[in-house]
């Protein structure tokens, strides 16, 4: 099972051979990442392969055992979210190849967002929390420089605040670490999940956990905590608020959340309601005060920042919910939403590319000079708010059915309605810009740009009218993955001696 | 820039030599005594920022330096990711000390300890550098 080194090694390979590409031809350098993020998106398929055959992977790094040395725990969950950032990236990739030609430093870019996916992948395949918190890091300090990349006034400013937002929440997960490592003597999430049971319930153990759950809230800019997110993702490039919103926020603040509380804590609806509920409460305040002030935004970019802070609301509802529909909810919710917003990011990026402004009173008649990218919003915005056939329908579909079978009537309710404030802010942006008519001699995108926004089209088609594939081998294996609690610590020990 | 007074520039001729050597010595000697790839690292970064502050920029072509330390910079961590995958290639296993390891506390052993800590110095101190010259050139791109 050596495939697993290679999810973080090849675009770690990738992030040191690029700067002395860059000297010898640049052309190379954009074929090298391109070979990258597609070697990344079948190596990702294969991990789905594998993992519907065994369980769990367990990874020695250096042939250390698992207490002493760092594994690699690749279970459906990780499989499920190496696919998501594979797709993202490789759509972001090509979309990039056109949309920076008037920028310099394509060397410097594509270093930066080599060491950006290694630290998401590095990150969703560990399973050592000392591991995880480098990770984070790499690709946390990878998407400072990557937001500053523009280095206008603008991005400069969106850049700081965010480092200095995100360096809280990453030095509070740091602390956390430290204070559990003083009181479990051991990092691997495993081992640390058999210890932490001793002491369940303890001061100690409420006070890591809400240390961590502050930190992964900074990270996934849930609404207390959100004020970076509309600033730094339209100052990207907007491949890159491509990524940042449709994966990193996910990865960085919901999976590493999620696989603590489940798995690592084992918490559960059935023994802790009243967590439960709060992480729905938290989801919901999200939904709505984010989905309010998005209505009142003027920035194609900005709008779509404020709306990944109100849909990151609906996967913490999920969780929240804790049954088998809602976690599978949450986890569709997941993929539907990083096609969706990384689609509705690409579509602004094309949109700019051929105007050169994000003021929505001044993009007026993009509809009919950019049919590609008009057609793209539509089916991105159509899904995000939850219509059939598309893929975020079976999202919302789930979570309500979770809610439903939980007892919690007024959740479901709100799920459905709250759908109408997604309905109304998206359709801000398509009636000042693509409905509106204008004289204006705007070009469509360029070939590659419209071919990755195709890409992401044909995924949220296929995803949502063969939802019952997708559910059978991608989200329900990493549902049970997640429902499976402390049983993951058995199952890493036991699948060493597999191995 | 023209550098500062010819007391600081002989006194830096003199010292820069001891001072990277020592460096050399805290990165060979990583995997025996305290320090390591990182501390070393750090000080023959040191000697090259002691050289362009005494010297002045115009000592050597910024330009030069600073691309050269990017190359060095990638060359380190290419040699780090090189060693963790020649584990892979040869034995198959990501990061195996595949290296014998000697005798212990001899300056040849512990496998690929020591080649992974001459990575990392040779990353730190391009990296350090490079941050220097990349500050050093926003301040004097201010004061213009």
């Amino acid at each position: 099972m050596s495939f697993i080194p290679w999810y973080f090694a090849l675009p770690l390979l990738g992030a040191f051979l690029i700067p002395i590409l860059n000297k010898i031809w640049k052309p190379l350098v954009l074929i090298f990442t391109t070979a990258i993020t597609f070697a990344l998106f079948i190596l990702s398929l294969y991990g789905i392969a594998v993992v519907h055959e065994i369980p769990m992977v367990v990874y020695k790094m250096g042939n250390w055992p698992p207490p002493l040395g760092i594994v690699m725990a690749f279970d459906a969950m990780s499989a499920f979210m190496t696919l998501v950032i594979a797709v993202i990236a490789f759509a972001a990739n090509i979309f990039s190849l056109q949309y920076l030609r008037t920028y310099t430093g394509q060397g410097k870019f594509y270093t930066l967002f080599m060491l950006i996916i290694a630290g998401m992948m590095g990150l969703v395949v560990t399973g050592d929390l000392f591991n995880m918190f480098v990770f984070l890091e790499i690709a946390a300090i990878a998407s400072y420089a990557l937001v500053a990349f523009g280095t206008e006034a603008e991005e400069l400013e969106a850049s700081f605040k965010y480092m200095v937002i995100g360096e809280i929440g990453s030095l509070t997960f740091l602390l956390a670490i430290a204070l559990l490592y003083a009181k479990v003597s051991t990092l691997n999430l495993a081992d640390v999940s058999n210890v932490l049971q001793t002491f369940r319930y303890s001061p100690i153990f409420w006070t890591i956990l809400g240390m961590m759950i502050f930190a992964f809230s900074i990270k996934a800019a849930l609404v207390p905590f959100h004020s970076w997110l509309p600033d730094a993702h339209p100052a990207a490039p907007a491949p890159i608020s491509s990524l940042l919103s449709g994966v990193f926020i996910k990865v960085l603040g919901i999976y590493t959340m999620a696989r603590l509380i489940f798995n690592v804590f084992g918490l559960s609806r059935a023994t802790d309601p009243v967590f439960f509920n709060l992480l729905i409460g938290f989801g919901l305040i999200s939904i709505v005060i984010a989905g309010l002030i998005a209505l009142a935004q003027r920035d194609y970019k900005r709008l779509l920042g404020f709306s990944s802070v109100s849909q990151i609301g609906y996967v913490l509802v999920g969780f929240g919910i804790g049954n088998f529909e809602g976690v599978t909810g949450a986890i569709f919710f997941i993929l539907a939403h990083a096609l969706a917003k990384g689609l509705l990011f690409l579509t602004s990026g094309s949109v700019v590319d051929a105007t050169g402004t994000r003021d929505l009173n001044k993009l007026a008649g993009c509809g009919e000079k950019m049919p590609t990218t008009a057609w793209s919003y539509r089916i991105g915005a159509l899904s995000l708010i939850g219509l059939p056939p598309f893929i975020g329908f079976w999202a919302k579909f789930y979570i309500v059915k979770g809610a439903l079978k939980a007892g919690l009537l007024w959740i479901a309710l709100a799920a459905v309605l709250l759908s109408g404030l997604t309905l109304a802010y998206l359709l801000k942006i398509e009636s000042h810009v693509f409905m509106k008519k204008g004289k204006n001699d705007y070009k469509e995108a360029p070939f590659l740009m419209r071919f990755s926004m195709v890409f992401l089209v044909i995924l949220i088609l296929i995803a949502g009218l063969g939802f019952n594939y997708v559910f059978d081998l991608i989200i329900g294996p990493a549902a049970h993955a997640l429902l499976r609690g402390l049983e993951y610590a058995q199952l890493v020990f036991a699948s060493v001696i597999n191995f | 820039m023209k550098g500062m007074s010819l007391i600081v520039k002989s006194i830096t001729n003199v010292v820069i030599g001891f001072i990277f050597i020592y460096g050399i010595y805290i990165i060979l000697h990583g995997h025996l005594t305290p320090g390591g790839g990182f501390a070393g690292g750090v000080i023959l970064a040191g000697a090259f920022i002691l050289r362009i502050i005494a010297f002045g920029a115009d000592a050597k072509g910024e330009d030069r330096s600073s691309l050269t330390a990017s190359v060095f910079e990638s060359v380190g961590g290419l040699l780090f990711l090189g060693v963790a995958l020649a584990g892979m290639a040869i034995t198959g296993i990501f990061f195996l000390n595949f290296l014998p390891k000697g005798v212990p506390l001899a300056l040849s052993s512990a496998g690929i300890i020591p080649i992974c800590n001459i990575a990392i110095g040779i990353k730190v101190s391009a990296g350090l550098f490079s941050i220097f010259l990349a500050i050093a050139a926003v301040k004097s791109g201010i004061e213009d």
